[in-house]
């Protein structure tokens, strides 16, 4: 491992003002991932700056109904939280399908939304890896690469310099996507606020770039909207538990009258970045508006108590009109 | 780097001069000579190295030293009291829970920890109702919340009744 300065900061500025100062920093949080990739020499910052206690532990209530939560509050705190068991199940469900319980203690939300994937050539510095070392190829492309993405990822041969497969790997990411998360940022040149689905970004050019977090911003807190919506996770996975995704899916539905109002969907470990290139939201804008009667009927076995059963398969749905094939 | 910590553990302080990149482990293990908590992979992934921070479980092979400060650290060597050792413990002897016994430290840290959450009325992935205030730890719920403890000698069979027994004495007594 490479030698580093340790440094705390008294507050969150004093912490950015760090790490301003040092190019080849980082910030650490939980250190689940970070100390793991700074073993295996995928990650060799000089400086790390502390901010688990740095960062608010808190989960406050937003006038909206929703709620915004602190950077540094664990996983497992917020998973166990029970605003977000009843008004958010989906983010509940998505932590505890994630890791072990030991790391949930350790983890926070922020560190989480900033996990690296765990393709094994990223962590390999023996092989070639676009992310790891821009230019060096992909060794995925050949190699072992089931559990990696069929979306959005950049195909341009082995030796190319934009060829990436990986995912990311975080099933927290998913959930908040579909619930519309907005992560806080401070950096050196000020607070702001970014949409998630504007967060995680795909290889494109340059696979190296996970986020299009700038160095020196830290994540402060995420915010999520009030949305009293049932929602779910469901994960797939090689094992029943203590595994990462092959696919997951994170889904809110409200249905009124025998109309989908709302529908937001988010993928996990299908593509490159949870969720979906253009559009910038979960799906396509046609995927998201109401949904006519047509798309719902009403149970014909029994009036009551009403259920409802979607129509809304995949298949079914309108085709974007973006540019960007919709997934659905 | 260099730089001076105090570590708490098992309930005394120990004055350190420790090398920034220091792992929690490897300061248990290397230098206050504690080999309680184990290292197997060294990577966060079979929780053969975890002890209790502040009460809480969590892998030391990923903390670094230097990150610990005032947290009190616990391994399995402190869970006894004096020569008595923890429920735990006792249950792992009694229902033969181990064959080389190198991840037993590890999952009598692992499941106090599982017993602590489940009474703060913590969900796991296997709970059905997210809502529900208690949580009953079933063998289902003991085998999803130690998913984090691997055992090479495949002695899950009797891990879960071991954890069982003290999940439910304890309930019984609370």
């Amino acid at each position: 491992m490479r030698e580093f300065r340790y440094e705390r900061a008294t507050d969150v500025a004093g912490a950015v003002a760090l790490l301003a100062d040092a190019p080849e920093g980082a910030f650490l949080g939980g250190g689940t991932n970070l100390v793991d990739l700074m073993k295996l020499g995928v990650a060799t910052p000089d400086v790390l700056v502390d901010v688990r206690e740095l960062t608010s532990r808190e989960v406050t209530e937003l006038p909206d109904g929703g709620l915004r939560i602190g950077a540094g509050v664990p996983n497992a705190d917020l998973a166990a939280d029970r605003r977000v068991r009843e008004r958010f199940p989906v983010l509940a469900q998505a932590l505890l399908a994630g890791a072990s319980g030991q790391l949930r203690n350790r983890a926070t939300t922020g560190g989480n939304l900033l996990q690296r994937t765990r393709c094994s050539y990223f962590t390999d510095v023996t092989r070639p890896c676009n992310k790891r070392s821009p230019g060096s190829g992909c060794a995925a492309l050949e190699g072992v690469h089931r559990n990696h993405a069929i979306l959005g990822q950049t195909i341009a041969g082995p030796e190319d310099a934009a060829t990436c497969v990986a995912t990311h790997p975080s099933d927290m990411a998913v959930a908040m996507l579909a619930l519309d998360a907005v992560v806080r940022v401070l950096g050196p040149d000020g607070e702001r606020a970014v949409p998630i689905a504007d967060l995680h970004r795909l290889p494109g050019d340059d696979p190296s770039r996970d986020t299009t977090l700038r160095h020196g911003e830290l994540i402060t807190a995420i915010d999520l909207p009030g949305l009293a919506m049932p929602s779910r996770y469901r994960k797939v996975r090689d094992r029943a538990s203590f595994a990462f995704a092959l696919v997951s899916i994170a889904a809110a539905l409200r249905v009124e009258d025998g109309v989908v109002q709302d529908v937001r969907l988010a993928l996990g470990e299908w593509r490159t970045s949870p969720g979906g290139p253009p559009p910038r939201s979960t799906c396509c804008a046609a995927c998201r508006r109401p949904r006519r009667r047509s798309r719902v009927r009403r149970s014909r076995s029994s009036r009551e108590p009403r259920r409802w059963r979607t129509t809304a398969s995949r298949s079914r749905w309108p085709a974007t009109s973006s540019s960007e094939p919709c997934w659905t | 780097m260099d730089i001076q910590i105090t570590l708490r553990v098992d309930g005394a302080a120990h004055p350190l001069t420790v090398d920034t990149r220091t792992t929690l482990l490897d300061a248990l293990r290397e230098r206050l000579r504690n080999t309680s908590p184990k290292k197997g992979c060294d990577h966060g992934q079979c929780g053969a190295c975890t002890v209790l921070l502040d009460g809480r479980r969590v892998n030391s092979c990923l903390v670094l030293a230097v990150t610990v400060g005032n947290a009190e650290v616990t391994t399995s060597d402190g869970l006894a009291e004096g020569d008595q050792p923890h429920a735990l413990h006792r249950s792992f002897v009694a229902r033969d829970a181990f064959q080389c016994g190198y991840c037993t430290p590890g999952q009598v840290c692992s499941a106090a920890g599982v017993i602590e959450e489940a009474r703060a009325g913590w969900p796991s992935a296997v709970t059905a109702d997210l809502a529900a205030d208690e949580v009953d730890l079933t063998d289902d719920e003991i085998r999803e919340r130690m998913s984090g403890n691997l055992c090479r000698c495949a002695a899950y069979a009797n891990i879960v009744p071991a954890v069982a027994d003290v999940a439910r004495a304890s309930r019984v007594r609370s």
